[in-house]
């Protein structure tokens, strides 16, 4: 098994935890794996971009280019910027929420159209408000988990399996919020199958 | 035994508590931040934020002549800062072990050159090791301790931004504890006063002859052998893309790549029918080795600036392009001052009245960004201060009435104090925004002599920034709270006409901080 993960968003949208999530879930699994994140400038509210990788032996901390199996974003301009690392035909799950960079806000630029296009082109697209999502499900503060539910249930991993490392990284007092995000996200993807 | 998914520079802290580490002194800076937070939480570990990375040094130094095992942690351009005592450090060697963990960042993320603190190790005649993951950041960590104490000198361990900043796993072990060694005075070793560093000047080339030898049988230094048409030499997160890129590929892992086994090399090259070295930024493997007579190939193919990665390094060792689509390009997203950051009104009002602003190193820096676009300069730590009198000599002191230095709290500590008291003492009439904000912001909110708390959070004495700045010699010291624009005005009108150094302390706290009792 060997499973490239790229995870993008905008800085303080929780996309540590949810790579936390994932390490956790290949430890109890066995697997080898490296997770790469850039901390510093790019948290405030620059595009922010985590490496997880999953095998049963894993070399670079950095997926390369064009073999990602799954793009997981936080916000629908981020998942486009980050295409060149998918592999042809790759699973993208994508928060449909778009938040305006500095540059398109002050007019220097235009947040593109039909970003939803240029995905469907180059993989397997869901898509959908993860924060209405969350907000439904009375957990405000859980899209990263939502959009992490919807990313697995399209793996192999048993939900069980997940859940326990979702409650194993996340604060005690949001454990059951982000156990409701998680399941939404979940169920939202087996439904669409 | 366990294993845990660790941050590289979380294994760092780790592989310091497991080699006996008394003592950890460091100042923030990204990509080494979390090595000191990480040791932070070992209560067998007396850990701090100094005021800057000469400071750390020196009490890092202290500890391990004294008798303790200690280390310090600092980005790239915070060993600049630190290179004083390292050089020296270097020639009297220590006690109990000193290790300098300092961490490059290639593409420069969060920094404003890009470096290669290698060199330092060959300048200063110190070993340098470099890991390739978080389990190799324990195990050098602990190694660097060893040979520390085996060859009396302090061990530089450097990583990049691709190792300390990569979570992979890591066998934990249990901490070796060892005791303080009593005291000794010893004029010869520790007074670096010429007839005293001469002596130790000759010891220094002995020991690194001496390393140089061992580093040929090192174990971290190795050659695997597999397809013999090519061997790549290569360290770090870079040992790790050439295994991935070509796995058939001989390899050269050069865990010590000062002194560098030169010896072993030599062997390696000799079996394989062509050599490349593979490294980020400058040339320094590639050069040891064509000093040395070995030929190889490097720089020419990776070039000197930014990161490697799998694609880039199998492009150089096949010689052929990886055929992928085209896209889009999207509109960048560069990182901005938070909403309710209070820098964001100092610096709308000193776009506002039109000024010259000399900027410093941290959040505030973000200022120079559109729309804002309020800073001139910005280039180390501390320099807004002296440039700012810099410009006045050139221009005279009229170019003061419509210019000012801005600094942040921690940076004004590291090292705006000592261009103050120039400023003052030279008769400079600049004018200086300390922008206070309670903490250090753009590493992640580290505490700081001015925050009145130590780095676990208790409370510390704290400085009064406006009697330090009085006591430097300013005419002028205010401070104002940037919410209350018309002060903020009042006080940047009054005080860039005064022809006499003014300090205007503008204080509120950062907006995402989680402290009781601070003014937001």
């Amino acid at each position: 098994m060997k499973k490239d993960i790229i995870i993008v968003g905008v800085g303080g949208q929780g996309i540590l935890l949810a790579s936390r999530v994932l390490g956790k879930l290949a430890l109890e699994a066995g697997l080898d794996i490296k997770v790469s994140e850039v901390h510093g400038m790019s948290q405030r509210g620059g595009d922010v971009i985590t490496h997880v990788r999953v095998g049963e032996k894993v070399l670079s901390p950095l997926v390369t280019e064009g073999e990602a199996d799954t793009i997981l974003a936080f916000e629908l301009l981020e998942a486009a910027r980050a295409l060149p690392f998918l592999k042809k035909g790759g699973r993208i799950v994508v928060n449909s929420q778009k938040i305006e960079p500095v540059t398109v806000k002050i007019g220097a630029a235009e947040y593109p159209q039909n970003l939803e296009a240029l995905l469907e082109a180059h993989g397997k697209v869901f898509a959908f408000d993860a924060r209405e999502v969350a907000m439904h499900n009375d957990a405000p503060k859980s899209v990263n988990i939502v959009l992490l539910g919807a990313y697995a249930a399209g793996e192999t991993f048993p939900q069980e399996a997940w859940l326990k490392a979702v409650e194993a990284c996340v604060p005690p007092k949001t454990v059951e919020a982000n156990r409701r995000a998680f399941l939404a996200g979940w169920a939202l993807v087996k439904q669409g199958e | 035994m366990e294993k845990a998914l660790y941050l590289g520079n979380e294994a760092i802290a780790r592989g310091a508590w497991e080699a006996g580490v008394r003592v950890v002194s460091s100042y923030p800076g990204t990509p080494s931040t979390e090595i000191t937070e990480a040791a932070s939480t070992y209560p067998e570990i007396n850990s701090e934020w100094a005021t800057n990375e000469k400071v750390a040094m020196e009490v890092a130094f202290g500890a391990a002549m004294g008798g303790a095992r200690a280390m310090t942690c600092m980005k790239h351009v915070g060993l600049n800062v630190a290179a004083d005592p390292f050089f020296t450090a270097a020639y009297t060697g220590i006690r109990a072990g000193l290790v300098a963990v300092v961490a490059d960042d290639p593409f420069m993320f969060s920094s404003q050159n890009e470096q290669d603190s290698r060199f330092y190790g060959r300048s200063a005649h110190v070993p340098v090791l470099e890991p390739a993951d978080a389990q190799e950041c324990k195990d050098f960590v602990k190694l660097a301790f060893a040979l520390s104490e085996e060859y009396d000198t302090p061990v530089l361990v450097r990583v990049t931004t691709r190792v300390a900043h990569a979570r992979s796993l890591v066998t934990l072990e249990a901490r070796q504890e060892r005791d303080v060694l009593p005291y000794e005075k010893d004029v010869r070793k520790y007074v670096m006063m010429p007839g005293n560093a001469r002596g130790r000047h000759v010891f220094v080339e002995q020991r690194e002859k001496k390393l140089a030898e061992a580093s040929n049988k090192m174990e971290i230094n190795r050659a695997e052998y597999r397809d013999l048409s090519i061997g790549v030499v290569c360290e770090g997160a870079c040992y790790q893309y050439v295994r991935e890129a070509m796995p058939e590929a001989s390899t050269f892992k050069v865990g010590m790549c000062y002194p560098l086994a030169i010896e072993a090399v030599r062997e390696f090259a000799e079996k394989v029918e062509r050599l490349v070295v593979i490294e980020e930024l400058e040339p320094f493997l590639e050069n040891q080795l064509k000093a040395h007579g070995v030929a190889c190939t490097g720089k020419e193919m990776t070039g000197l600036q930014g990161e490697l990665d799998v694609k880039k390094v199998r492009e150089i060792l096949t010689g052929k392009k990886a055929d992928l689509p085209q896209f889009p390009a999207m509109p960048g997203r560069p990182p901005a001052l938070c909403p309710g950051c209070p820098h964001r009104v100092t610096f709308q009002q000193l776009k506002k009245h039109g000024y010259t602003v000399f900027g410093d190193i941290g959040c505030y820096t973000l200022g120079a960004l559109p729309p804002l676009s309020a800073l001139d300069a910005s280039l180390c730590m501390g320099a807004s201060i002296g440039m700012a009198f810099g410009a006045e000599k050139a221009h005279g002191k009229a170019f003061s009435r419509h210019a000012v230095a801005v600094i942040g709290d921690s940076t004004f500590l590291h090292s705006g104090i000592t261009p103050l008291i120039d400023a003052c003492y030279n008769g400079g009439t600049i004018t200086v925004l300390i922008l206070d904000n309670r903490i250090t912001g753009m590493t992640g909110h580290q505490e700081n002599p001015a925050s009145g708390y130590d780095i676990h959070g208790n409370p510390a004495p704290q400085i009064d920034l406006e009697a330090l700045c009085r006591a430097c010699g300013a005419a002028s010291v205010r401070t104002v709270d940037p919410f209350d624009v018309k002060a903020l005005d009042a006080a940047l009108e009054e005080e860039t006409a005064r022809e006499a150094v003014s300090v205007i302390v503008v204080k509120r706290a950062c907006v995402l901080l989680k402290r009781g009792g601070e003014k937001k």
